[in-house]
């Protein structure tokens, strides 16, 4: 295989050998002299009332370096961050500090940690703090929260939702009425988007040392982005930017929950600045269930308006977004913000009214988690359109086709906000139902259901926003950016500020480089994580890696191609616009047999004696990109599902998915990405969610109570895809993170439904829900 | 948890010698001492890692005389006497079980955090039979989590894992066929 077709080939990760031998570095793998270890204390109750803290028999306990409680931190420790604070946010309700004061507002609400030398001793020193609570009435259902009779989280403020959006009805309510006169329908339906732990398999953890001379702080946590945590922690400690270094090292999953700058970073560096040791704390999983953040946890009222024909003339959405006690970095945007411009998915809808209200509840808080916004958006607008169907008597499948964005329409500007870059949404399905031998499918379902048996078939044909993103998405700036050093020997060294863990960047990087360059994939080395060596980056969710840190890379590349070039030109007496660089060699265009090696050009311009004095020495440039506009991956999703009519155990017999994710630079790792989204999706679906208690006590507080897919428990995935690339960014690529779990979670809600010959059933389908619908009828 | 009145909960510590990777360990731990912590906060052997605290994860999975365990559900002094394989001895240095060369191939891991119980699960598996259907595979796997695979590369792994491991095991020793 030529070294030109790197990209786009199945390649085996570089990042594999360190990780299938257990020699990488996870957080809890590090070990400083002198290090002591962190415990945390947390509320036992959903909500109440802190009457008095004693931690003088922990302050004692041998072993034992310091407790802290909110008392001890004021004024050194900065509240949590919150990106884009929206009402009555922005006046302070849901602002939450590092450990909380006066009052606990969710079950593990942080109230105090315990320094000590190993991590036995402080929790057996934790245990020894005395907090005396006045529980209060907790309140968990998101509408009752917004009663006026409901316990309030933030009395001072009066309500428990800070913000709402309601604009006027007038024109969508004609557009409905129009509707019924020409004799279509309007289907009205509310939907639970219920709430889940992302669980990644390695819970958060934090390292922090200081040296005290000059107040130099390093910090290791387990982040999907080193430079968000750097300017934010830093700001919340008192220290400039400059004396502040983290490092990401091997992250054992994010998936949007390591996105936040969370309590327990600030805090374990403000423990190594004041007792003077490197400090560790390292979460364990019933704190991970508890208190890192949930995901999804919405109520959506929906109404769907179509002609006869199945037409969708107007979509009416009511969301509610449950946000927990406190507002995270992203809690109050991920509905409003990430939903809504995607509401009318993959069709052609003319007319569209959003409403959302924002709530606080005693739950902890909610945040981005695969997809953020966009899984729930699809499962609306994917529900409603079987909704349509079957109130027609139509396919679900011709519904949508009937409806779709036609690809000559982009860039196509929604009703609902978002302007989608390319697609073409009519291929996708017509791949997926050929692979799925959909008509065979409904043939066999027609014979099953004749013997008796409950045999679903569900379509979810997607599209999600993401390679976050333009400018404007957020305060910040959502670029990437990339270093890259080519060496004298040839070598290329590469700083990402994106930060990968798992996704597979160092292959699918050094894949690039290596086609660009024309050099062996060996010789390039990706580096990220360090914000000591890497650019200000963003970090690594939302499917952007590859659309917006592979394009800074590629345009990185590009400068030094050009300086290349130049240097080329002067090393072999031509003009620079006739050379041209193939496999490894810059040559005069039209004269190969005169060539310069791109290593002699790399020696060239790093020993400098050769170069001309108006080509630079070096070979070393930073870039940073920025996209004009998000990128939407698609696709279409069928799932075949077999309920058994005794015990309500749901089987999924067949999931096809076709995804069009754009160009694809490495399509081993892009099938992985969706096997493994559409493996959170079906797990969404069939059996997780968090539950609390009335009295607001976490019930799935361990991985033996919230449910996680297992191995035996999920299907073989039949995957395809189609191209289409994006003209968002040179690379072509859409991203593909978080398209699987978008697909998956609607095309199994719509088999159940089909299977039960129900409108609709809210998730989990676990089997206890589908014996009872069976036999209630 | 051992506790006496007020004073420091250290019960005696206790002394065991455990052979793990075929390095012989002398040690002195507190009764309490999960073999876990031991193996990775003592012996500084990290490879193998820590996902919950009720056992359902499996990514502490390591072989313990021979069977694979949980170690975060075995006390360090119940392997006194015993022998440990952890990820770090599956292969000798510088090479790969074909296991592991079966997660490389087929893509059987993104962030690599369940990978090394993944992959001490998958020896037991193979261990017990050598040929086991995609079916064994994945019911062989009900006590290991993967958040970020969906478990079919990890199956695919397994499989080729097995077709290397009777390939070996079938090779001729004098003149084939």
């Amino acid at each position: 295989m030529g070294v030109a077709t790197m990209l786009g080939s199945p390649i085996k990760r570089r990042e594999d050998p360190r990780l299938i031998t257990g020699q990488a570095t996870y957080v809890d793998d590090i070990k400083l002299l002198g290090m002591l270890h962190m415990a945390v204390l947390r509320s036992p109750y959903g909500h109440a009332r802190i009457t008095s803290i004693n931690t003088e028999a922990a302050k004692k306990y041998p072993g034992v370096k310091a407790v802290y409680t909110a008392e001890d931190i004021k004024g050194a420790v900065g509240n949590i961050a919150v990106a884009v604070p929206l009402g009555k946010i922005a006046e302070g309700m849901g602002v939450r500090l590092p450990l909380a004061e006066g009052k606990v507002r969710f079950y593990g609400d942080p109230v105090a940690v315990v320094i000590a030398e190993d991590r036995y001793i402080a929790r057996d020193a934790r245990d020894l703090i005395e907090v005396d609570y006045e529980p209060l009435p907790a309140v968990v259902d998101m509408e009752k929260a917004m009663q006026p009779d409901s316990p309030l989280l933030y009395e001072e403020f009066g309500t428990n939702v800070p913000f709402g959006i309601h604009p006027p009805t007038d024109e969508i309510d004609k557009v409905f009425e129009q509707t019924k006169a020409d004799g279509g329908i309007v289907v009205k339906q509310r939907l639970d988007n219920q709430r889940l732990a992302p669980v990644a398999m390695e819970t958060r953890g934090v390292v922090a040392e200081m040296r005290k001379v000059d107040k130099t702080l390093t910090v290791w946590s387990s982040s999907q982005n080193p430079h968000l945590l750097r300017n934010i922690l830093s700001a919340q400690v008192g220290l400039p930017t400059h004396q502040v270094r983290v490092i990401v090292p091997e992250v054992g999953g994010g998936f949007g929950s390591k996105i936040n700058i969370y309590p327990e970073e600030p805090l374990v560096a403000f423990a190594a600045m004041k007792t003077g040791h490197a400090v560790k704390w390292i979460e364990d999983r019933s704190e991970n269930l508890a208190v890192t953040i949930h995901g999804r946890a919405q109520v959506d009222y929906v109404e769907i308006a179509a002609t006869r024909e199945g037409k969708i003339t107007g979509l009416k959405m009511y969301g509610i977004s449950d946000m927990g006690a406190y507002c995270q970095l992203l809690t109050d945007a991920i509905m409003i913000a990430l939903g809504f411009p995607v509401a009318c998915g993959a069709y052609d809808i003319p007319a569209v009214h959003l409403s959302a209200d924002l709530v606080f509840t005693n739950k902890a808080p909610t945040d981005a988690y695969r997809g953020a916004g966009r899984p729930e958006a699809t499962y609306i607008i994917e529900r409603a359109m079987d909704l349509v169907a079957r109130e027609l008597g139509k396919d679900p499948a011709e519904v949508r086709r009937l409806n779709f964005i036609q690809p000559d329409k982009f860039p196509y500007k929604s009703a609902a906000g978002a302007v989608y870059d390319s697609g073409n949404y009519e291929g996708a399905l017509d791949k997926a139902l050929q692979i799925a031998d959909y008509k065979g499918l409904r043939a066999e379902q027609a014979q099953k259901r004749a013997e008796g048996k409950l045999i679903g078939i569900g379509v979810s044909s997607y599209i999600e926003a993401c390679g976050i993103g333009p400018k404007g998405s957020l305060p910040v700036g959502l670029y990437e950016s990339a270093r890259v050093r080519v060496e004298a020997g040839g070598d290329v060294m590469v700083y990402t500020g994106s930060s990968p863990h798992g996704q597979g960047e160092e292959t699918t990087f050094s894949q690039l480089v290596a086609d660009e360059f024309g050099i062996p994939m060996e010789n390039i080395l990706i580096m990220h994580g360090d914000t000591d060596s890497t650019p200000e980056g963003r970090g690594t969710y939302g499917s952007r890696t590859t659309a917006v840190g592979g394009t800074a890379l590629y345009t990185a590349v590009q400068r030094l191609k050009e300086k290349m070039k130049q240097i080329a030109a002067h090393m072999l007496e031509a003009n620079v616009s006739d050379v041209i660089l193939e496999d490894g060699k810059f040559s005069v265009a039209g004269a190969p047999q005169k060539s310069v090696t791109f290593g002699e050009v790399a020696m060239a311009a790093n020993f400098s004696n050769t170069l001309p004095p108006s080509i630079e020495p070096g070979l070393e440039t930073t870039a940073f990109w920025e996209p004009e506009a998000n990128t939407f991956p698609f696709g279409t999703h069928v799932c075949v599902v077999e309920v058994d009519k005794d015990t309500g155990a749901v089987e999924i017999t067949r999931y096809v998915a076709v995804d069009d994710c754009g160009r694809q630079l490495n399509p081993m790792l892009v099938e992985g990405q969706v096997h493994g989204g559409l493996a959170q999706g079906i797990g969404q679906a069939l059996i997780e969610g968090v539950i609390y208690g009335e009295d607001g006590q976490l019930l799935t507080a361990t991985l033996t109570d919230y449910a996680m897919p297992i191995a035996s428990e999920l299907p073989s995935f039949e995957t395809d895809s189609t191209v289409t690339p994006s003209p968002v960014n040179p690379l072509g690529v859409k991203g593909v993170g978080e398209a699987g779990t978008i697909g998956s979670t609607p095309a199994v809600a719509n088999a159940i439904a089909d299977a039960l010959g129900v409108a609709h059933v809210d998730m989990p389908f676990t089997s206890e829900k589908m014996w009872k619908i069976i036999h209630q009828k | 948890m051992i506790k006496t009145d007020g004073g420091p909960s250290m019960a005696t510590k206790r002394e065991i010698t455990v052979t793990v990777n075929g390095q012989q360990y002398h040690s002195q731990v507190e009764p309490r001492l999960l073999l876990v912590h031991y193996l990775r906060d003592e012996l500084d052997l990290t490879g193998t890692h820590i996902g919950c605290d009720t056992s359902q994860c499996g990514a502490c999975t390591v072989m313990l005389n021979g069977e694979s365990v949980k170690a975060c559900t075995v006390l360090a002094v119940q392997a006194d006497g015993s022998e440990v394989t952890t990820i770090e001895g599956l292969a000798p240095e510088g090479g790969l079980h074909p296991i592991q060369e079966g997660f490389w191939e087929k893509h059987g891991l993104q962030c690599g955090f369940c990978t090394p119980g993944m992959i001490m699960a998958s020896y037991q598996i193979l261990k017990n039979n050598p040929n086991p259907t995609e079916a064994e595979i994945r019911k062989g796997l009900e006590g290991n989590i993967c958040r970020c695979t969906g478990y079919q590369n990890i199956v695919r792994a397994v499989q080729y894992a097995a077709e290397q491991m009777r390939t070996e095991a079938a090779a001729p020793v004098g003149g084939g066929e």
